[in-house]
């Protein structure tokens, strides 16, 4: 007697929740590996999961064993080639081939790195725990609302397309069962009496008798059931559906790199950073995010990543020009109306001195008000931390910056020196009781 | 790969050779259905193999991580250590350091078999036979599944555990719950009940035996005998009896210590002792399968070994298809020599095969030496009845006791080697010489009993009058003492589940005493 069932159709994951139960329990430890995971990324490259090695430490399920190094151990192996009984082998210094049974390796110090991928989802979940995009209010900004359809409950009226069969019908049966509406069998089983007594050639009167209160059941019956309707209007349920706003979901984020002489490697690679992991978390936040570098020296261009981050330029600085180009990207491509618009800006703090009251002037007249968000980080390197303590050594620029801050809710500056810095800054920016701390 | 007798034999007595049920590595539901019969009629008409109904459950390569994850349990409840080990499965799969079973089976009634989908017809017939066949016999008729193992109600018994750890989680939140289950987790090993428990008579029983008792003594009561003096004070002997009322009452020694806190723990709430108890009772459920591992590896074997070649000779099967057959089979019963970089111990699949074949060369076959040793059953002709019993009466341990022939110690080269970390060097006991045979086979039964897979801890006191500290007892065999960093962390979670303090200590001949905190 046999059984064949395919299974393979069954719902995958049936160790989802243990998976879950599992990275919640590890949370600490997935958290740093995945904090060093990410210094490994290029930007755009978020696709796919993470593969990362955290320490054993909390998840170790202990269990008493015995001390492999102690005691006797008398075993019997199979492959003899040339021993003979009373054979002294002399003892490998630390457990070689033969001595290593199954005794050690089961669940000793085995296992202290465990390695697994995370899915793209986990990861970022982790990643930005406690983050949120600030909720500023949005002034001139018209937001692109799409209207989704989703079920709420059930109505009287409706199109025939929306029947919910089902539930109708139980109301059905219940009402029929309250009215008593006669069923199909008891009126045949009726009629079927009714037929056999008539077929009788000699009626008793008690027969007779007994037809006509048949009869007249019957006709009762028959008219219940014309009064008690199968399906009347008051069982009828549709289904209902409302129509919900989905706020926009798109963004574009620019990024701003200074990328003249005096940015060094260092300060790239800290530029990079910060740009990858706002990118990340733009994208956790919506669905379609674009992203537009600008680097600029004395001039501003619009670049590919490739070119952002790798290519050397030469020239003066001035910071506008990247402003300006960005404006006018914003004005061809990403009118405000429809997209959310956030900007990194990333520099050194060297600018034209002449400029910086033009960067003022552009960003409060022009671009603040275009965006969700600004963000300005300057990165310094750690001679130059070391070298100028304090705030009070401000370049020019954080300077002018500093007094946007004031004005504009939309706006934040940080510095940054060491790639450890650049995940706390972000959290700063975008911690979720940021709301509260403005306020 | 020699060809067996008892394959030969049939063949030639009735020799109906039919058309192949399959060609190619292709399977389908129909193919899968025939092979099964044509499985079904050997193994029931020529083997009179005693079978629970079978139930084939196809599934995928991911399923079958599932399947691992949850140790092989079609149901489990949820737990981040079954989280783990899927991850770590997963993880070694992907990158292909193991491969996954080609099949599963659960000791369950209908016995539940999983194939994967991607093996081949050859794989699906062999698996059949193997799990659906063989494991499915043993299960049903080897003593210590019987007597500990209930295949009827396994499944549901799964159902009920999963939803009510579920349900514990939604009252008592999924951290408390964890946090029992660590602890229970931590002490699975010493949660099995490795004897009967005894019966608890009921009181009028025991009053109605004292009184016999007492009658008995009166009649037989003569002044002459009362010989000594009474030394012992009446309160000590007032305490001793309280005291050894109250060891009667907890049932001390007690080796299952789950059981144990289950039982007898002050501070845990009844859905606390019940998941105790469901804990307990998936270890109890796999005890056997640990004792026998090798056995039923061996008689799954033998099974699809005789199997396959029964459906070789009538022709069922091609020849393709058998070179595919013995090179999977062969692999599978390979043993690496104790020096080779492959050796990970003794491969069950590889002694309980041989020790199998040997057995039915014994039966059919036997020299002057096996007669001498196997009175018994040498040249019996009887091959696959004397299988029979010993898959059901036996286990590892005694089965190799009672069945390890000289012959095969010869063909595994068997050696005896005794490590004693005391001293510099190893110590060569015995070899697969005369003089060796019976060293060899005790030293490898014992290799495979409870003592030596199991370590034995007891509840051995609880001081109910002071401060209700417990103490466990280690008895040391053979001088392996506790893995110290082991215990260290075992004993918070026993605490937790008593409540109060715990201790262990270690005693044995040689090395006393030691204590752990």
């Amino acid at each position: 007697m046999m059984h064949i069932i395919d299974r393979r159709l069954n719902p995958k994951g049936k160790s989802l929740s243990n998976r879950q139960r599992f990275i919640d329990r590890a949370k600490t430890q997935i958290k740093k590996a995945v904090n060093e995971a990410i210094t490994n990324r290029k930007i755009s490259n978020t696709d796919g999961g993470e593969r990362i090695k955290i320490p054993s430490d909390g998840l170790y399920e202990p269990r008493f064993a015995g001390d492999s190094e102690k005691g006797i151990h008398d075993r019997v192996m199979p492959g003899n080639k040339d021993f003979m009984p009373g054979d002294k082998i002399k003892r490998p210094p630390s457990g070689g081939p033969g001595q290593r049974g199954r005794d050690a390796g089961e669940d000793g110090e085995g296992e202290d790195g465990f390695q697994f991928t995370l899915t793209r989802d986990e990861f970022l979940d982790i990643f930005f725990e406690n983050m949120a995009l600030p909720d500023f209010i949005k002034k001139s900004i018209k937001e692109e609302v799409t209207h989704e359809y989703t079920r709420a409950g059930y109505k009287r009226q409706g199109s025939p397309s929306n029947l919910d069969l089902k539930l109708t019908m139980r109301n059905s049966l219940a009402r029929r069962l309250c009215l008593r509406r006669p069923r199909n069998e008891e009126i045949t089983e009726l009629e079927d009496k009714i037929t056999a007594l008539r077929r009788q050639k000699k009626h008793t009167i008690k027969e007779q008798n007994k037809i006509i209160a048949l009869l007249e059941e019957l006709e009762v019956k028959k008219r219940r059931r014309k009064m008690v309707p199968y399906i009347d209007p008051l069982d009828v349920r549709y289904t209902s559906f409302t129509e919900i706003e989905k706020p926009n979901t798109h963004a574009v984020m620019f990024c701003l790199m200074d990328v003249s002489g005096s940015m060094g490697e260092t300060h790239k690679e800290l530029a990079k950073r910060f740009f990858m992991l706002l990118h990340l978390f733009l994208i956790r936040q919506y669905t379609k995010v674009d992203v537009i570098f600008i680097r600029h020296t004395h001039l501003a261009s619009e670049v590919d990543e490739e070119t952002f981050f790798h290519s050397r330029e030469t020239g003066g600085t001035i910071v506008s020009t990247a402003l300006e180009e960005m404006q006018k990207i914003i004005k061809d491509r990403y009118p405000p109306e429809d997209w959310n618009i956030y900007a990194a800006q990333a520099s050194d703090g060297d600018n034209l001195n002449s400029d910086n009251a033009h960067c003022q002037h552009l960003l409060t007249q022009n671009i603040l008000p275009m965006c969700q968000y600004f963000a300005y980080v300057e990165v310094w390197d750690s001679h130059e931390a070391e070298m100028f303590p304090g705030d009070g050594n401000a370049t020019r620029l954080w300077q002018a910056y500093e007094e946007l801050k004031q004005s504009h809710q939309n706006f934040a500056l940080k510095k940054v020196t060491r790639p450890e810095d650049i995940f706390p800054v972000l959290h700063d920016l975008f911690a979720k009781n940021k709301k509260s701390e403005v306020a | 790969m020699t060809t067996s007798k008892t394959r030969k034999k049939p063949a030639s007595s009735h020799k109906k050779i039919s058309p192949p049920i399959f060609e190619g590595a292709e399977w389908d539901y129909e193919k899968v259905d025939h092979c099964f019969q044509a499985i079904q009629k050997i193994a029931m008409e020529e083997m009179g193999l005693n079978v629970y109904p079978t139930q084939i459950e196809i599934i995928t390569s991911e399923q079958m991580l599932d399947a691992y994850s949850s140790v092989g349990m079609p149901l489990m409840y949820n737990h981040w250590s079954f989280g783990k080990s899927f991850l770590r499965d997963e993880s070694n799969y992907r990158k292909g350091f193991s491969g996954l079973a080609y099949e599963i089976v659960i000791n369950s009634n209908p016995c539940i078999c999983y194939i994967m989908e991607e093996n081949s017809m050859t794989m699906q017939t062999l698996v059949m036979a193997h799990a659906a066949f063989g494991h499915n016999h043993f299960f049903k008729n080897n003593h210590l599944f019987k007597q500990w193992t209930d295949a009827n109600a396994i499944l549901d018994y799964l159902q009920f555990a999963k939803n009510y750890i579920a349900k514990c989680e939604e009252r008592y939140g999924q951290k408390e719950v964890e946090k029992i289950l660590d602890s229970a987790h931590a002490l699975r090993d010493q949660g099995v009940d490795k004897f009967t428990r005894r019966q608890t008579l009921d009181v009028a029983a025991l009053r109605k035996r004292e009184l016999e008792r007492n009658e008995y003594e009166q009649s037989q009561y003569s002044e002459l005998w009362r010989t000594l003096p009474e030394t012992a004070s009446k309160d000590d002997e007032e305490i001793d009896l309280i005291e050894k009322a109250l060891v009667q009452k907890l049932g001390l020694p007690e080796s299952n210590l789950l059981y144990f806190l289950e039982k007898h723990s002050p501070v845990l709430e009844n859905w606390q002792r019940e998941i105790l108890r469901i804990v307990r009772s998936m270890a109890q459920y796999f005890y056997p399968q640990r004792q026998t591992k090798m056995m039923n590896e061996g008689c799954a074997c033998f099974v699809h070994y005789h199997i396959m070649n029964r459906l070789f000779d009538t022709g069922q099967i091609t020849e393709g298809a058998m070179l595919e057959f013995i090179d999977f089979h062969s692999r599978v019963i390979a043993q690496p020599d104790f020096d080779n970089q492959y050796y990970a111990g003794i491969n069950p699949y590889a002694l309980g095969f041989a020790m199998m074949k040997d057995i039915e060369r014994i039966c059919e076959n036997p020299t002057e030496e096996d007669r001498e040793w196997f009175p018994d059953f040498a040249g019996n002709n009887q091959a696959i009845e004397t299988l029979k019993e010993a898959w059901e009466n036996f286990r590892d341990e005694s089965f190799i006791l009672q069945y390890l022939s000289p012959h095969l110690m010869r063909e595994f080269r068997l050696f005896n080697l005794n490590d004693d970390k005391s001293r510099p060097f190893y110590l060569v006991n015995a070899i697969h010489n005369k003089q060796g045979y019976t060293a060899i086979r005790s030293a490898l039964a014992a290799q495979y009993s409870v003592a030596s897979l199991d370590l034995d801890i007891q509840v051995t006191n609880v001081d109910l009058h002071g401060n209700r500290a417990m103490t466990l007892t280690h008895n040391v065999t053979n001088g392996v003492t506790l893995d110290e960093k082991q215990v260290s962390l075992v004993i918070p979670h026993i605490q937790r589940l008593w409540g109060y303090d715990v201790s262990v200590k270690s005693v044995g001949p040689d090395i006393g005493e030691t204590n752990f905190a």
